[in-house]
C-alpha cells in the first residue's frame, strides 16, 4: 500500500471513535503496546531522539532498497505515536517518505501531538524519520528497490 | 475574608473550557494565573499613565515615576524589606546572574548550592565556576526529598565563598529550614542567595528575619505579568556588587573618560525598566494583600493535604517529598506509567498539570526518576477541582494498566 492508503485507512479506523477521546486514546495506548519490540542493542545513546519528553529510540535500516523502521518508547501514548507513524513509513520507498505530509494526524483528531512545543517529540521523531531515509537512500552502498 | 467564588470570578480565565470542561489549572507552580486587578492595572497604565519615568520634567512623566516608586514601596513591604534595598529585575533567573556575575569573587571560590535546585539556580554559578576556576558543591539529600542540613559545615572550606539555596522545592514542594542554613553559612562567613520563587506566592516571607545577603522571586508566580522580578540585597551590597549591567538612567554624571554612577538601587536599573511590569506586580501585590497571604496559605495548605490524602489512597501512585513541610506543590507518579502519559491523559479531562524534570535534572537523577506529573495549587483552586483532579487520575490510571 502507498503511505496515503495507508493513512486512509487509519483515518479510517480512527473515525469509528468519533468525539470520544477515551476511547481514541485507549486505541492508540493498545498500538503502542501492540508495536513490534525494538532490538535491545538498539536501544542506544545515539538512537534516541532529541526533544522528548519522553525517550524514543528510532533505528533505520533498508531491506530491498525500502526504509525499514524499528523504534520504541518509554511512554506508551507516546509509543502509540510511534506505531502509527511506523505503520505508515516503515517499508516505504525514501522519495516517498522525504516527501510525505502526514496530515492523517490532524484527521484523526490528534493535533495535539503536532505542537511545537519542547516536551512533544512528534515533529522531532517525523523529522529524524525522513533524515534517516535520506540518509540511507544516498549512502554508497544503497540499492534502489527492484520492483515497486 | 477569604472567598473562593469571589476569589475564582477575580480571574477570568478561570471561566475557559479545555477539551469542553472547565479548566482546571494545577501549573500553578510554572504560572499563575492573572486577577482581573492586574490586567486592568495593564490597560490603565497604557490606557492613561503612559510616560518613560526618572527622566522627563513633564507630568505625564512625573506621575509615571511616582507610580513605579510607590511599586518599588509597597513591594518590599510585602517581603519585609526597605525600598533602597529593592531592584527591580526580569525576574529570578536574571537576579541570581545579577548576583552571580557582580560578586566579585576571588577566583578557585567554592559556591554551595542543593541537589534539588532549579537550573536557575545552578547554571549561573556553574558559569562562574568554569570562568573563574570555581568549584560548585550540592548539599544532598535525604531519601524523603529533605535537605540533609547537617551536610552543610562538612561542605564549607576556607575556600567557600557562597550559599545558595531555594526557599521551597518547585518540584517537590519541601520548605526548608533557611534559617538554620543562614545560621551556619553566616557563622562562617558566606554570602547566601535564597531563591524565593516558589515561597513568595505560597507564605509570608520577611527578608529581614531570613537574614541572608540577597533573595530574588519572580513577579509571573505570584499573579503579575511575566517579565517582572524582584532581587532584594541587604543595604550593605547596594554599593559592593559590581555591575553586570550599565547605561541609561544610572548615572549621575558621564563623559568620555569616565562615569559616575547613581546611588543607591537605580544603578542596577539600567535602560528604560519594564515598567508595565512593576506596575502589574504592584497590583498584584496589593490583590495579595487585600485577601491575605496567611489565609492564601492556609487555603492551600488545606488543598494540599486533602490531595495528599486521597493519592495515598491510590496505591499505583507514588508522592516525592512526601514530608510535613510542605507549600502548595505535589509531585508523584503512577507505577508503569511515565509522567508524560499521565499528564498528557489528566489534559484530555481538562486538567492542566506539568510534567517532566521540572527543570531540575539533578534532582531527578538524584531519586532515580526520568520525571514526575506535579500539581501545584494556587488561592483560586478548590476542594472540587482536587476531587475532579483525583478522579480523572484514577481513570487515567485505569486506560494506562
Ligand atoms: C525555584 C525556582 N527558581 C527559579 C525559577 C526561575 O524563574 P523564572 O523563570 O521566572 O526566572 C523557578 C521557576 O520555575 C523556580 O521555581
Amino acid at each position: 500500500m502507498t503511505i496515503k492508503e495507508i493513512e486512509q485507512e487509519i483515518i479510517d479506523e480512527f473515525e469509528i471513535f468519533g468525539e470520544d477521546w477515551e476511547g481514541k486514546y485507549g486505541h492508540l495506548i493498545d498500538l503502542g503496546r501492540s508495536l513490534p519490540k525494538i532490538k535491545e542493542e538498539y536501544k542506544t545513546e545515539n538512537r534516541i531522539i532529541k526533544g522528548c519528553q519522553s525517550k524514543v529510540w528510532l533505528h533505520s535500516e533498508v531491506k530491498d532498497g525500502k526504509i525499514v523502521y524499528t523504534a520504541d518508547s518509554d511512554a506508551i501514548i507516546t509509543k502509540g505515536m510511534v506505531a502509527l507513524m511506523i505503520r505508515v513509513l516503515s517499508g516505504q520507498k525514501a522519495d516517498d517518505i522525504v516527501s510525505a505530509e502526514l496530515d492523517f494526524i490532524n484527521k484523526i483528531g490528534l493535533k495535539e501531538h503536532l505542537s511545537p512545543t519542547r516536551a512533544n517529540g512528534l515533529v522531532s521523531m517525523i523529522k529524524q524519520m525522513k533524515l534517516d531515509a535520506l540518509a540511507l537512500s544516498r549512502s554508497t552502498n544503497y540499492e534502489p528497490p527492484t520492483k515497486n | 475574608m477569604f472567598d473562593i467564588n469571589i476569589i475564582r470570578k477575580d480571574f477570568p480565565i478561570l471561566s475557559k473550557t479545555i477539551n469542553g470542561k472547565p479548566l482546571i489549572y494545577f501549573d500553578n507552580g510554572a504560572t499563575t494565573q492573572k486577577p482581573k486587578a492586574v490586567i486592568d492595572a495593564l490597560v490603565k497604565y497604557y490606557s492613561e499613565q503612559n510616560a518613560n519615568i526618572h527622566r522627563g520634567v513633564h507630568t505625564l512623566s512625573r506621575e509615571a515615576t511616582i507610580l513605579f516608586e510607590e511599586a518599588r514601596k509597597n513591594v518590599a513591604k510585602f517581603i519585609g524589606a526597605s525600598e533602597e534595598e529593592l531592584i527591580f529585575t526580569a525576574g529570578t533567573t536574571d537576579g541570581i546572574n545579577i548576583v552571580a556575575s557582580g560578586l566579585n569573587l576571588p577566583g578557585g571560590s567554592e559556591i554551595i548550592v542543593t541537589e534539588m535546585e532549579h537550573h536557575s539556580n545552578i547554571l549561573p554559578w556553574q558559569l562562574w565556576c568554569e570562568r573563574n576556576n570555581g568549584k560548585l558543591k550540592f548539599i544532598p539529600l535525604n531519601k524523603d526529598g529533605t535537605l540533609q542540613v547537617e551536610k552543610l559545615n562538612e561542605l564549607i572550606t576556607p575556600n567557600t565563598k557562597v550559599l545558595a539555596i531555594t526557599h521551597v522545592s518547585n518540584t517537590l514542594g519541601i520548605i526548608n529550614p533557611v534559617k538554620e542554613l543562614v545560621k551556619t553559612a553566616k557563622e562562617k562567613g558566606l554570602i547566601v542567595l535564597i531563591d524565593g520563587a516558589q515561597s513568595v506566592p505560597h507564605m509570608k516571607v520577611n527578608v529581614q528575619e531570613l537574614g541572608a545577603d540577597f533573595f530574588v522571586f519572580s513577579g509571573h508566580k505570584v499573579y503579575a505579568p511575566t517579565g517582572v522580578g524582584v532581587l532584594w540585597m541587604n543595604k550593605n551590597w547596594i554599593s559592593k556588587l559590581q555591575l553586570v549591567k550599565a547605561g541609561g538612567g544610572t548615572i549621575k554624571t558621564v563623559s568620555f573618560e569616565k562615569t559616575e554612577y547613581a546611588d543607591g538601587t537605580l544603578r542596577f536599573e539600567p535602560g528604560t525598566p519594564n515598567i508595565e511590569g512593576v506596575i502589574g506586580l504592584a497590583a498584584a501585590i496589593h490583590y495579595v494583600n487585600a485577601i491575605g497571604i496567611e489565609s492564601i496559605s492556609n487555603h492551600e495548605h488545606t488543598l494540599l493535604e486533602h490531595a495528599t490524602k486521597q493519592l495515598n489512597e491510590i496505591k499505583e501512585v507514588e508522592i516525592y517529598g512526601n514530608t510535613k513541610n510542605k507549600a502548595g506543590v505535589i509531585s508523584f507518579n503512577v507505577k508503569g506509567a511515565h509522567p508524560f502519559d499521565v499528564g498528557t491523559l489528566l489534559d484530555k479531562y481538562g486538567i492542566a498539570v506539568r510534567t517532566g524534570h521540572h527543570c531540575t535534572q539533578p534532582l531527578m537523577s538524584c531519586l532515580h526518576i526520568p520525571g514526575t506529573v506535579r500539581a501545584s495549587f494556587a488561592m483560586y483552586n478548590t476542594l472540587e477541582e482536587v476531587d475532579q483532579f483525583i478522579e480523572a487520575l484514577k481513570k487515567s490510571i485505569k486506560m494506562l494498566s
